[in-house]
């Protein structure tokens, strides 16, 4: 019962949060084809999505955590290994074929979520302490184990993998352009994450414990259970995402990814998802990814320096959690008048 | 400690006269002398003697200062039960700001630091009302403001590096003073500032309060948004103390400098007996954990041990006090 009064408050509030995104997605692009008419072809929106992809399919797995109350900032480290060890076992034994490194990773992104898993359980301490002890450790055996040495020359079928296109049109000038197969694989992930979140009942009870533990302790919910999934989730998202990132550059750097955490919670957060848990939607995760691409892409088209990119960013986030303050405040003021009422 | 010659304040704030090694109330202080003992001895062995030697002592001593800094900026935050993830970004903006008035505008480096300094606590005002006032959660706040004062540092350098000091400025980055490396000095001062002001002021004891119980310190008449916002504007003051540091050793200042430190603050903290949840933790323990990270860091160096493993080693030794701590407490009740 509480899991379900938690999930109508917060349907509410997610609901508005996705609604002022669209507002704000829908305005923007409105506005940067005025200035570019260039921004809302399909082709400029096709190599948007497909290069926001990584970001995207990692959003929703911190989606996850923070609706669990949680919060994981080791996922860099698990994908930046997920990827180096499919890099290596790919090109060392030369495997030709796209499925074999596609099932790689996942894997080993569960096994290192459930590290983290296991530890957030037993130690009852903050998840940022245990994942910053985790991504320090992950990355750390990886940096001496690899040497930091890059992975490149892929076999074939990986190289042409990344080309794929679920169905590709021709432009004006003739050049071929497509909806790449990994815009799809996010759509789909997307789509999984939110029938997992809505119609599963472990995405209830995700919801639920976000909401507030100690009450879904005491209705019988094996949080254990619950914290493994969540963190295993975000490790298989991660090892998922770590393979589009070696596809899409054909090319595995070790250093790459680690020190991004941040920026993709900050896109969590922006997708409506709450710090404090039982609050966003894989709807919103997905939205507020579109709003970072359109912005970077938008100061692109506009000439304008890429750099004012993360000023923009930084103060929508303030921006957007000043107004949601301000809302909470707004509605606790309201109801506190109806009690003395 | 400090206080034990003060009349006891009563109930929850038995804390500030406790004695920091008695187990019930704080083991980790105890659990990270061990450890440090430990690991002194076992480096001692490993590199037969070497790293108490002058010149490996000198070198913790060196490169100690500046995550200890940022350290003692993210502190007072967490004792508050929040967080600062903008420190290492208000560090390097204020770092381009003392860089440039020193090269582009020729200040004199005092003149440059003051002005590096009031940035920070420009930014801390920022932080501060966004925290305090506007009641965003810290982290949401300070993630957002993190991003903001990047770009603004991206901007402004266009991802360039700003070098070339006067030698005067660099002596506070590599000079020693009877041998003690002058980072170290600053790094000492700030520390005994930040225990002075946490031990000593109304403002300490009232953030201790806070930090362990907002609602009751509320009722007992402390104002608790002006306690809140002074601790981020204490923050991002060290955090411009830190970029002076920065600055003088790296003989460079550029937006993306030292972000691996930012998560690495936090960890530090928690190692050093900080409560992430608010209300507990010394400045003592954070040194003592700085001295333990550094000795990791020094010793792998001397015996030629990548880096990276010893930041490996960082995060298990954090895991296993946590663990250890929670296998104490489990006995306990």
């Amino acid at each position: 019962m509480i899991g379900r009064e938690a999930y109508l408050v917060n349907k509410k509030i997610f609901q508005q949060t996705e609604f002022y995104l669209g507002i704000i997605i829908v305005a923007l692009s409105f506005f940067l084809t005025l200035i570019n008419p260039k921004f809302l072809t399909l082709e400029n929106w096709f190599d948007m999505l497909r290069s926001n992809t990584f970001l995207g399919i990692l959003a929703l797995g911190e989606l996850v955590v923070l609706i669990s109350g949680g919060i994981d900032v080791s996922f860099t480290a698990t994908a930046t290994i997920a990827q180096y060890i499919m890099g290596l076992i790919i090109t060392t034994y030369y495997i030709d074929n796209v499925l074999v490194a596609f099932l790689i990773p996942i894997p080993i992104g569960i096994a290192l979520g459930a590290i983290n898993g296991v530890l957030v359980y037993y130690t009852k301490v903050h998840p940022v302490i245990i994942t910053i002890s985790t991504l320090n450790a992950f990355f750390g055996f990886l940096m001496f184990f690899s040497g930091g040495k890059w992975i490149y020359n892929f076999p074939p079928s990986f190289r042409s993998f990344s080309r794929l296109q679920v169905f590709s049109l021709v432009n004006a000038r003739g050049v071929q352009y497509g909806f790449s197969i990994f815009i799809l694989l996010w759509i789909i992930l997307a789509i999984f994450t939110w029938m997992i979140l809505k119609y599963f009942p472990i995405g209830r009870k995700i919801y639920a414990v976000g909401g507030n533990l100690e009450a879904a302790r005491r209705a019988g919910f094996n949080i254990f259970r619950i914290q493994l999934f969540v963190y295993c989730f975000m490790g298989a998202l991660a090892g998922l995402a770590s393979f589009v990132n070696a596809s899409l550059n054909q090319m595995i750097q070790p250093n790459s990814l680690v020190g991004g955490e941040l920026d993709i919670l900050a896109a969590a957060i922006l997708g409506g998802a709450s710090v404090f848990g039982g609050s966003g939607s894989a709807g919103g995760a997905f939205l507020g990814v579109l709003l970072i691409a359109i912005i970077k892409n938008g100061l692109i088209l506009m000439k304008a320096s890429a750099y004012w990119h993360e000023v923009i960013m930084g103060a929508i986030i303030v921006a957007a959690a000043g107004i949601s303050a301000y809302q909470q405040k707004a509605k606790a003021k309201r109801e506190g008048e109806i009690l003395v009422q | 400690m400090l206080t034990s010659k003060r009349p006891k304040p009563k109930g929850k704030v038995k804390f500030l006269s406790s004695n920091p090694f008695s187990k019930s109330k704080n083991p980790q202080l105890l659990i990270l002398v061990i450890i440090l003992v430990a690991i002194f001895l076992l480096f001692g062995l490993l590199t037969k003697g070497k790293i108490f030697e002058l010149h490996s002592l000198q070198a913790i001593a060196f490169q100690l200062p500046l995550l200890g800094l940022l350290t003692l900026a993210q502190m007072s935050p967490m004792l508050t039960g929040g967080i600062d993830l903008s420190i290492v970004s208000t560090a390097n903006l204020s770092a381009i700001i003392i860089a440039l008035s020193m090269t582009q505008f020729n200040f004199s480096p005092f003149l440059a630091i003051v002005l590096g300094l009031v940035l920070s606590l420009g930014l801390g005002v920022l932080k501060g009302a966004l925290v305090a006032f506007c009641s965003i959660p810290a982290m949401i706040a300070t993630l957002g403001m993190m991003i903001f004062i990047r770009g603004v540092a991206l901007v402004i350098t266009k991802g360039y590096v700003i070098a070339g000091f006067p030698q005067s400025f660099l002596f506070l980055g590599d000079g020693t003073i009877l041998g003690i490396p002058m980072p170290f000095i600053i790094f000492l001062i700030a520390a005994a500032f930040m225990s002075l002001i946490l031990n000593r002021t109304p403002f300490g004891i009232q953030l201790y309060l806070l930090g362990s119980n907002p609602t009751a310190t509320l009722f007992s008449g402390v104002n608790n948004k002006r306690v809140i916002f002074r601790v981020y504007l204490l923050c991002s003051f060290l955090a411009g103390v830190a970029s002076i540091v920065m600055t003088a050793r790296f003989n460079a200042a550029q937006a993306g400098y030292g972000e691996s430190y930012l998560l690495l603050t936090v960890l530090a903290c928690v190692l050093g007996g900080v409560n992430p949840s608010g209300g507990f933790g010394k400045v003592g323990g954070l040194i003592l954990s700085m001295i333990v990270l550094q000795v990791v860091a020094t010793g792998f160096n001397l015996l030629g041990l990548s880096s990276h493993l010893a930041s490996a080693l960082w995060g298990i030794i954090l895991v296993s006090v946590i663990l250890t701590n929670r296998l104490i407490f489990a006995r306990e009740t």
